[in-house]
C-alpha cells in the first residue's frame, strides 16, 4: 500500500494541502517574529487570531464586503497588539503571563459576540480561488500554487516583504537592536518604547488577519475556538525559524506538509493507527527543532522588560 | 517603589482578563433560560435540571443534540412553571465541568446531566457524596451501579443505525465508488457511526470504497477542511463526518459540489444544496424517561440507548435536496430492517 502514495495526485493533494494550511502560521509567526526580534514574547496569538476570525466573518457577513472584512481583523488584532504593549511596555507585566491572559480575553470574548452577534454556525462566501490565466493550467503546478485564493499568496509574498524589513531597513536594524541590546539602542536614541509598540502592534494586526484568513478565505464559517490552538503552532513556529522570516516559512511548510501528508496516509488505507498518524507533524517538528535548530540564539532581551537608568 | 506599583496594577489587569474570560466560556452564574417568576402560587415546585457540556448549544452537533431536546421537555411539561434548566457550555477542561457539577449538585437541582464520556470519572466521586441527586451522563452505558452507585443514569447513542442508512444511501449515490469520512477521534459514537456508515455502504454498493481518516481532534476546523480536500483529491464524491469540527469539511464539500451526509444534528442549513440527509440525535426519549422515574423515586442505575425504533435517532432529509425515489426507498428498507432487527448495523 505504501507505494500508492507515490503517485501524482497524491503529491499535488499533499502539496496543495500544505501550502493551503500553511497560510494562517504564516501570518501568525510573521507577526510573532517582529514581536520577538523587538524582545516582546506574545503568548496571546491565538486569541487575537479568533477575535481577528470574529470580526472578519462578522463584518464580511453584515457587509458584504471581505477586504472590509479583512479591515476590521486588522484593527481588532492592532488593538489587541496595542494593550499588549501597554501591559508588556509600560506596565512591565511578566510577558508570558500576561500573553496568556490576552489569549483567554480572546477565546472567551470571540465566544460571547459570536453567542450574542450570530447565536448559530452560519457560512459566508470568502476570498474564492483565483484563477490566472495560463498559469492554472499548467498540469500539476497548476493545481498545487495558483489554485489558491489571494489571502495564501499575500501570505507568501509576506515572507520577503518581512525579511527585507528586517534587515534592509532602519526600522528592522532598530527592531533588532532593541530585541538584543535595548541600553544601548536607547543610548543612541532610538526609543524602545516606540519601537516595541510598533512591532508588538503589526504582530496583532498579522495574528488579525491569520484569523481572517480562516475565516473569511479558507473555511468560510466561524466557529467558537475555531483555531484551537494553532496560535501556539505559530509562536514555536518562530522559535523553530530561528526568529527569521525564512526559516518561519520553512517551520510552517514542513509542519503543514507532514499534517497534509497524515491526512492521505489514512486515506491511502495504510495500516498505521490513526493517533499516530495525527502525531506525525508534532513529532517531527521537535524532532527537528531539537536536531536542527540548537545553534540558534534567541534576541538576547527577549521576554526582558527595559526599564530605563535615570 | 514606583515598579512594584505597575506589578500590582499589571497582575490586577491579567486577572480581570482572566475573569472575563471566565465569564463568557463558563458562566460563573448560570445562564437560566428565561427567568421568569410565576405570580401564581406553586402547586407543585418545577422539575430542575442543569446540564453541562463540551461545546456550545448551537454547535449543530452533540451539545445542541441535548439542548434541543430539554427545550422540548420544557414545553411538554407545560413551560417555566413545570420545568427549569441552566446550563454550562464549552466546559472542555474536564477539571472545570467537574467543579460545575458539584456545584448544580450542592444546589440542589434534581437531576444534573454531565454531556460527555469524558466527565464518568469525575462523576463517578462526585456523585455518593450528593445521594438524593440524581445524575445522568453520556455517551456511555456505565452507570456505576456495580459499584454502589445508586443515582447515576447512563445513556448512549446507537449512532451507528443513522450511519448504516447514510451509508446504504452513500453506496448508491456515488458515481466515482469513493467515499469519504472525516473522523475526529476513534472513539464513542464517532466510531459508531464511522462504522456503521462503512457497513451500510459496502451493503448497497461492494464494489465502493470507504476511505476514512481522522484529524484527533473534535474542534480542529482547518484540519477537517483540508481532510475534506484530501477526500476529494482521491475521488471520493460523497463525504461524511461527525464532532462540530465538520463545519469546514461541509464548506469545501459546497465549494467542490460533493454530497455530504450529516449525523448529530441537522446540518441542512450550513449547505442546502449538497447535504442530502442527517442522522439528528433527539434524548427527549430518554430524558422523558429518567424525569418520571426521578418522580417515582428512582434516582438512577439504568442506561439508555437512542435508537431508530424508539425516536431517539430520526432520519432527517433536506428537502431541497431531491433524491432519486429507488435511494429514497433504500433508506426506508433499511430503516424498517434496523428497526425490526432484521439487519446488523456493525460489522
Amino acid at each position: 500500500m505504501i507505494e500508492d502514495l507515490f503517485s501524482t495526485t497524491v503529491l499535488v493533494g499533499i502539496l496543495a494541502s500544505g501550502i493551503r494550511l500553511a497560510t494562517p502560521y504564516l501570518y501568525a509567526a510573521i507577526g510573532e517574529t517582529f514581536g520577538q526580534r523587538s524582545g516582546v514574547l506574545n503568548l496571546g496569538v491565538d486569541g487575537q487570531m479568533l477575535l481577528g476570525a470574529f470580526a472578519a466573518f462578522y463584518v464580511a457577513l453584515t457587509y458584504q464586503n471581505l477586504w472590509l472584512g479583512i479591515l476590521a481583523a486588522i484593527i481588532v488584532g492592532g488593538l489587541m497588539g496595542l494593550a499588549m504593549a501597554y501591559v508588556t511596555v509600560n506596565l512591565q507585566a511578566q510577558q508570558g503571563i500576561s500573553g496568556i491572559g490576552f489569549y483567554l480575553f480572546g477565546l472567551g470574548m470571540s465566544d460571547l459576540l459570536f453567542q450574542k452577534l450570530l447565536g448559530t454556525v452560519e457560512t459566508v462566501r470568502g476570498f474564492p480561488s483565483l484563477y490566472i490565466p495560463f498559469l492554472s493550467d499548467i498540469p500539476f503546478l497548476g493545481d498545487i500554487f495558483f489554485r489558491q485564493n489571494i489571502l495564501v499568496y499575500l501570505a507568501y509574498l509576506l515572507v520577503p516583504l518581512a525579511w527585507f524589513v528586517m534587515n534592509k531597513t532602519t526600522l528592522g536594524l532598530k527592531i533588532r537592536a532593541v530585541g538584543e541590546n535595548p541600553e544601548a539602542a536607547d543610548s543612541l536614541g532610538v526609543s524602545v518604547a516606540r519601537v516595541r509598540y510598533f512591532s508588538i502592534i503589526l504582530g496583532g494586526m498579522l495574528s488579525g488577519v491569520a484569523g481572517a484568513s480562516m475565516s473569511i478565505a479558507l473555511l468560510n464559517v466561524f466557529q467558537q475556538n475555531m483555531t484551537s490552538g494553532l496560535g501556539f503552532i505559530a509562536v514555536a513556529l518562530v522559535y523553530f525559524g530561528g526568529w527569521r522570516p525564512g526559516g518561519v516559512l520553512l517551520g510552517a511548510l514542513l509542519f503543514s506538509m507532514v499534517n497534509a501528508l497524515q491526512l492521505w496516509i489514512q486515506v491511502k488505507g495504510i495500516q498505521i493507527p490513526s493517533d499516530f498518524a495525527v502525531m506525525m507533524p508534532y513529532v517531527l517538528t521537535i524532532l527537528v527543532l531539537v536536531l536542527a535548530v540548537q545553534r540558534v540564539r534567541p534576541p538576547s532581551a527577549l521576554t526582558k522588560p527595559f526599564e530605563r537608568e535615570s | 517603589m514606583k515598579t512594584s506599583a505597575w506589578m500590582k496594577i499589571s497582575i490586577l489587569f491579567v486577572l480581570f482578563t482572566f475573569l472575563l474570560a471566565a465569564c463568557a466560556t463558563t458562566p460563573a452564574t448560570p445562564e437560566v433560560s428565561e427567568p421568569e417568576t410565576t405570580d401564581e402560587p406553586v402547586v407543585e415546585e418545577p422539575f430542575r435540571v442543569a446540564l453541562i457540556m463540551p461545546s456550545a448549544i448551537n454547535d449543530l452537533a452533540f451539545s445542541q443534540s441535548i439542548y434541543d431536546a430539554l427545550v422540548k421537555i420544557q414545553t411538554e411539561m407545560g413551560g417555566e412553571s413545570g420545568f427549569q434548566f441552566v446550563y454550562s457550555e464549552n466546559m472542555f477542561v474536564v477539571d472545570d465541568a467537574a467543579a460545575a457539577i458539584r456545584d448544580y449538585a450542592s444546589q440542589g437541582y434534581d437531576l444534573v446531566i454531565a454531556h460527555g464520556s469524558q466527565y464518568g470519572s469525575s462523576l463517578r466521586e462526585i456523585a455518593p457524596d450528593f445521594p438524593e441527586v440524581s445524575f445522568a451522563h453520556g455517551t456511555t452505558v456505565d452507570t456505576f451501579v456495580d459499584e454502589g452507585i445508586t443515582n447515576v443514569f447512563a445513556y448512549e447513542a446507537a449512532s451507528d443505525q443513522g450511519g448504516y442508512v447514510n451509508g446504504v444511501m452513500a453506496g448508491l449515490l456515488t458515481e466515482s465508488n469513493v467515499v469519504g469520512v472525516v473522523g475526529p477521534i476513534e472513539t464513542g459514537d464517532a466510531k459508531l457511526y464511522i462504522d456503521g456508515f462503512k457497513a451500510g455502504v459496502m451493503a448497497s454498493n461492494p464494489e465502493a470504497q470507504v476511505n476514512i481518516n481522522y484529524t484527533g481532534s473534535f474542534s480542529d476546523v482547518a484540519l477537517a477542511s483540508e481532510a475534506a480536500n484530501t477526500h476529494i483529491g482521491a475521488g471520493a464524491d460523497i463525504l461524511t463526518g461527525t464532532a462540530q469540527m465538520v463545519v469546514g469539511a461541509i464548506g469545501v464539500a459546497e465549494e467542490r459540489g460533493v454530497l455530504w451526509f450529516g449525523t448529530q444534528s441537522s446540518q441542512t442549513s450550513l449547505a442546502p444544496s449538497i447535504v442530502v440527509a442527517n442522522q439528528v440525535y433527539d434524548w427527549t426519549v430518554v430524558l422523558r424517561d429518567i424525569i418520571s422515574l426521578i418522580k417515582e423515586g428512582t434516582l438512577g442505575g439504568k442506561a439508555y440507548a437512542i435508537t431508530l425504533a424508539n425516536d431517539g435517532l430520526v432520519m432527517d432529509f433536506n428537502p431541497q435536496y431531491t433524491l432519486p425515489e429507488s435511494v429514497g426507498q433504500a433508506a426506508a428498507e433499511a430503516i424498517q430492517g434496523i428497526e425490526s432487527g432484521s439487519i446488523t448495523t456493525l460489522p
